[in-house]
């Protein structure tokens, strides 16, 4: 499964111009506690948060992360996106919760293991 | 093999710039070859660390060395220090701002996550003056 497959099943709004959704997803990480996230995630994971700065981008690629999800109706703040843009990593959207996204996200990646 | 370096410069608060030093190393370590679970290890310690400088101190500066055995990595900051730095160590204990809280940082977490991904830790600190973080990481098993 790649990014391009949870953005239509899931139904997610693609925010940078440039993402990358030809990346492979191998699971799913939730958090909003950025230590937790730079300590725990691991390559190939969907990122589901509400942190919606150029930081987060920092961590994603630093960890190798394959997409982060802005959950219940965030937006990236413009920095955030400016850095989308360069990286390449998909920042995706939903209007969704963490736990609604999380649970179809889930399900997805048992189906297709 | 020779050894590299290299050296940053980090602004208190610049959280835009945050992680540019830890990107650029991951890219280096990654050309040398080196494994895919070390380089996390160095990426999670020097990032803490990096974040540390911006989120809690004035400015400071990190010099870099890594040779066929080991990365080296000095962290030297200009600000408040820490007082108790085994309380600092411990998970949870944070003096983070409400502004940098609410990015997401501040959980309390840095320290520990640095202490759990190197070889070796050190914090040095004087109160009013600075803090001196030495982290370690061998690259060969
Ligand atoms: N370079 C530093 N200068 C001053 N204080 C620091 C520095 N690094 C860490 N500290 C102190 O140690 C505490 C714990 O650090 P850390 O575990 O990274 O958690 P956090 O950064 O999330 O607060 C900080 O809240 C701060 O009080
Ligand atoms: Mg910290």
């Amino acid at each position: 499964m790649v990014v391009n497959d949870i953005v239509k099943k899931l139904n997610l709004k693609v925010f940078n111009k440039n993402a990358d959704l030809n990346l492979e997803v191998k699971g799913g990480f939730v958090g909003d506690l950025l230590s937790h996230v730079m300590g725990n995630s691991d390559e190939g994971q969907v990122w589901l948060t509400v942190q919606t700065h150029k930081n987060v981008l920092a961590i994603a690629s630093l960890n190798d992360l394959s997409a982060i999800v802005l959950i219940d109706n965030q937006q990236p703040d413009s920095k955030m996106l400016e850095a989308a843009e360069e990286e390449g990593i998909p920042v995706l959207g939903s209007d969704k919760s963490a736990f609604h996204l999380g649970g179809e996200l889930f399900g997805l990646l048992e189906i297709s293991s | 093999m020779s050894g590299i370096t290299f050296t940053y410069k980090i602004e208190g608060g610049d959280f835009v710039n945050a992680g540019k030093a830890s990107s650029e190393i991951k890219r280096t370590l990654k050309q040398l070859n080196v494994a895919q679970k070390t380089i996390r290890r160095v990426v999670v310690s020097l990032y803490e660390a990096e974040v540390n400088i911006v989120a809690h101190a004035h400015r400071g500066n990190i010099d870099v060395a890594i040779n066929s055995e080991n990365i080296s990595i000095i962290l030297k900051d200009e600000g408040p220090g820490i007082k108790d730095i085994d309380k600092a160590m411990e998970v949870g204990f944070s003096t983070a701002s409400p502004s940098v809280i609410s990015m997401g940082f501040g959980a309390g977490m840095g320290l520990p996550n640095m202490k759990k991904n190197s070889d070796y830790l050190n914090v040095e600190s004087e109160v009013g003056v600075g803090t001196t973080v030495t982290i370690k990481v061998a690259l060969i098993e």
